[in-house]
């Protein structure tokens, strides 16, 4: 798998888990793939509700610059989120959304959506809300990534007691993006 | 006096101690910071928490038990750098971690150690001033770092642009410290502190750690001993073993002795601190270059400023056909004027991207005065410069 460079940007909401998928993402690719990665994060002084957002440029050769220039994939987790950083998201690049925290989607790109939330409540907690997303990214990257490396990495980066939790919401993630490519898949045929 | 980490760690029978694994790590700045700090021996950590370098102080607290050392939070930044200078005249290798309001604070004690002549390491994770200002990144204090403290004080300051900088360089500001007797600052960027990004731990073996030169090295008996004598560094004894020390921050003989002020006596004291660093400069200093060879323009920058203008750099020579070279300044101070001279004969345009309104651009125009038509300064505040900003500046001031 030869990546040149690419550029994840995560955002939404403090407590939603967006500073930890970007570590999560971080180790699968450098740790468990051997492939450079730069994470970086911001957020508010709040630790809880203000806005945050976190970031993942991965590359073979080196990486100079550690933020996003131009996303190739743009997970929006919270409608201002999306309105913030949707025009840096690259002509042909990806948009993964929670549907229901994000309604209003201009239609200029290819978009992804995962009921996290709904999804992690379902299994027990909605803290698993970023391991869903994490299994929908494995899903959207498996061209770049082996899902089996992205799953040791939220393994080895939950809390112990929720490793279980965490890899059913991450399975669910995944499989609900990998039907939604078949759906796409098929109406791209017919 | 250098030796091998793992030989130092040897002698004190700590093999078992949970020393950072060789190999590859997925760590913050922060973190890679004290496992630096760690491998070079600091024993003692003595700070005040500040966003953003707090994760540098929490993580010392979770790993410096671990290796016996001490760690104490303080009441304030004051009582902090003070309670490194104890801890270093007992002997022990002793840092701190704060922010650019903290670092202000500092300023008396960093003042007092380059003229007690006292080794400590000081981590300024630079956010914007003045004031409170704000919890973004900066390089707002590289000039406080060289003139903010009182008196005639020359000073060491690294500037680390990465991960496995953060890690290195926390072990060659330990060294430094310990060679030249002086604290040691880095002067690093909330950017490199919460950056996560692979580090690379050596063989313990490779990593080289300076001990502190002592008067029971050079044979001096205690009768014979002299706190600021001997040599351009003194040997420095540690209290308790057996040797008279007279730790003054007053104008003080060889001898600590603050009695006999003369005019000679003063001038011998500043002389000498000023001449172990800045006649030292080209051994302590370090700078990396890329594209020098056919440059007609040159970008002088440091830190994580580093990292954005290389990329930059590099796109303006492939994509815009500009001829422009690349030159890090991994010291800031003693400020590396002689090796930048040597580098450079002759360029149209030096242009300096800083995380401030433009401060080592007046170091740097100083040393290349008569090397280049015009420097430019390229402002940033607040948060790092993105490359399409640099490019498109620097190709419109390029081709005029």
């Amino acid at each position: 798998m030869k990546i040149d460079r690419l550029e994840i940007r995560i955002a939404g909401f403090g407590g939603q888990g967006v500073v930890t998928m970007g570590r999560v993402l971080g180790v699968a690719f450098t740790i468990h793939e051997g492939i450079n990665s730069v994470n970086t994060h911001s957020y508010g002084p709040e630790s809880r509700g203000g806005s945050c957002r976190s970031e993942v440029v991965v590359s073979q050769g080196e990486i100079h610059y550690p933020s996003v220039r131009k996303a190739d994939i743009l997970v929006a987790l919270s409608q201002v989120a999306l309105n913030m950083y949707h025009q840096d998201l690259k002509a042909d690049g990806i948009l993964l959304i929670d549907p229901n925290s994000v309604k209003d989607v201009p239609d200029d790109h290819v978009c992804y959506e995962v009921p996290a939330m709904a999804i992690a409540s379902s299994i027990g907690d909605v803290k698993y809300q970023n391991s869903v997303v994490l299994g929908a990214l494995a899903a959207l990257l498996k061209s770049k990534i082996k899902k089996e490396s992205l799953r040791l990495a939220v393994s080895k980066n939950v809390p112990p007691g929720t490793i279980e939790s965490n890899l059913a919401a991450f399975e669910q993630g995944w499989t609900h993006i990998m039907k939604a490519d078949m759906i796409i898949a098929k109406c791209d045929k017919g | 006096m250098v030796e091998k980490a793992a030989k130092i760690n040897n002698q004190q029978s700590n093999l078992s101690l949970p020393y950072i694994k060789t190999g590859r790590h997925y760590l913050e700045g922060s973190e890679a910071c004290i496992e630096g700090a760690l491998l070079a021996g600091m024993k003692v950590y003595a700070g005040y928490p500040i966003t953003p370098a707090s994760e540098i102080m929490e993580h010392a607290s979770r790993r410096l038990p671990q290796f016996g050392g001490r760690f104490i939070q303080m009441e304030d930044e004051i009582s902090a750098v003070c309670t490194l200078v104890g801890a270093s005249w007992a002997g022990a290798k002793a840092m701190t971690a704060t922010s650019s309001p903290g670092f202000s604070l500092m300023q008396e004690t960093i003042s007092f150690s380059i003229m007690t002549e006292t080794p400590l390491v000081i981590v300024d994770v630079q956010r914007p001033g003045p004031g409170q200002g704000y919890i973004t990144t900066s390089q707002e204090d590289v000039m406080q770092a060289r003139y903010g403290h009182h008196g005639e004080g020359p000073i060491i300051a690294l500037a680390p642009s990465s991960v496995q900088d953060m890690f290195n360089l926390t072990i060659e500001a330990f060294n430094l410290s310990e060679k030249w007797r002086t604290p040691v600052l880095i002067m690093t960027e909330e950017t490199v502190a919460h950056l996560r990004e692979q580090l690379i731990v050596p063989d313990l073996n490779t990593i080289e750690i300076t001990k502190r030169k002592k008067p029971q090295d050079l044979e001096i008996p205690p009768e014979a001993y002299l706190p600021y004598g001997h040599d351009l560094v003194p040997p420095m004894a540690n209290f308790g073993e057996g040797y008279n020390i007279n730790h003054v921050g007053l104008v003080h003989s060889e001898d600590g002795n603050v009695s006999n002020y003369s005019l000679k006596v003063h001038l011998e004291n500043i002389e000498r601190l000023h001449q172990k660093i800045e006649k030292n400069v080209n051994e302590i200093s370090r700078i990396e270059f890329q594209f020098l060879d056919d440059c007609d323009h040159l970008l002088v920058c440091y830190g994580s400023v580093a990292r954005t203008s290389l990329e930059a750099v590099k796109e303006l020579r492939s994509m815009h056909g500009i001829k422009i070279g690349f030159i890090r300044l991994v010291t800031l101070w003693p400020f590396p004027e002689e090796k930048l001279r040597s580098l450079i004969s002759k360029v149209k345009s030096v242009f300096v991207p800083e995380m401030n309104m433009g401060m080592i651009k007046h170091p740097i125009t100083e040393a290349l005065r008569d090397r280049c038509d015009q420097v430019i300064s390229m402002p940033e505040i607040g948060a790092l410069h993105s490359p399409e900003k640099l490019i498109e500046q620097i190709v419109k001031r390029a081709s005029c």
